[in-house]
């Protein structure tokens, strides 16, 4: 799975340089968010620009990777994603649990 | 593509790098179907979900040995309906038995068969003795 990590403004942003999270990719993704977390300071932005299509274990990664990071009373929050994604968001009311902003900048300033 | 029937049939090894492949059949007819009145983009992202949850599920399900190792989908548009199988060669599953997902308390899993459901106007699970079928049927009036 492609992903770069990069810091911005003091936050650790996760840029997923994938078009589809599904199940061959997501235990990876899982697998990387948990590692940041374990790693760093566990206040993530996850921006999801190029992600075109998400299925159900991609929302279970996050998932996953929001409630380690708030254990560790930290947050992950999420960033730029695409109308249909969204609509996964709201298909199953995660975007009632997470923090969803339209843009890099705007999740940075108000998780500031 | 006018009211012309489709008959697609494919054959995968139990292997998730196929996913994408299958999804993206699914997205592509969704956005062929001329005559579906209502939002084109959203069925094909759903055709795409539905294929993909489906097959994840029977990989999931398959018992990963002997030269049967594979699931086979088919997809049918005939007319108006669409009929989706997806064969596998696992134990099965009640899907009866699948809960609603706790939306005050999300979980990773057990996401996929709402997806299905919800998306889907029907959808059914028969175990068989040669392959057991999970069944989904959408109408594109």
């Amino acid at each position: 799975m492609k992903l770069t990590q990069q810091q911005l403004d003091g936050f650790n942003v996760l840029l997923i340089n994938e078009e589809r999270i599904d199940a061959h990719n997501s235990g990876d993704l899982k697998a990387f968010i948990i590692d940041m977390i374990e790693e760093s300071e566990p206040n993530i932005v996850v921006q999801l620009q190029q992600v075109k299509f998400i299925d159900s274990s991609g929302l279970g990664a996050l998932l996953a990777g929001f409630k380690h990071a708030t254990a560790k009373s930290g947050k992950l929050a999420l960033s730029n994603l695409q109308p249909q994604v969204m609509s996964m968001f709201e298909l199953t009311r995660l975007n009632r649990v997470f923090e969803i902003y339209n843009d890099l900048n705007e999740a940075t300033t108000s998780e500031s | 593509m006018q009211s012309a029937d489709i008959q697609v049939d494919v054959i995968i090894p139990t292997q998730t790098k196929y996913l994408d492949l299958i999804g993206s059949i699914g997205e592509r007819i969704g956005r062929e179907l001329d005559l579906y009145s209502g939002d084109r983009d959203a069925l094909a992202y759903q055709l795409n979900l539905v294929l993909t949850e489906a097959t994840t599920n029977a990989i999931k399900h398959s018992n990963y040995k002997g030269p049967k190792d594979c699931v086979r989908i088919t997809i049918h548009i005939q007319e108006d309906e669409l009929n989706i199988k997806v064969f596998d060669h696992g134990q099965g599953f009640d899907i009866e038995a699948v809960p609603i997902p706790d939306f005050d308390n999300p979980k990773e899993n057990g996401m996929g068969i709402y997806f299905i459901k919800t998306l889907m106007d029907s959808v059914t699970y028969t175990r068989m003795e040669e392959a057991n079928v999970l069944e989904i049927k959408k109408s594109l009036r």
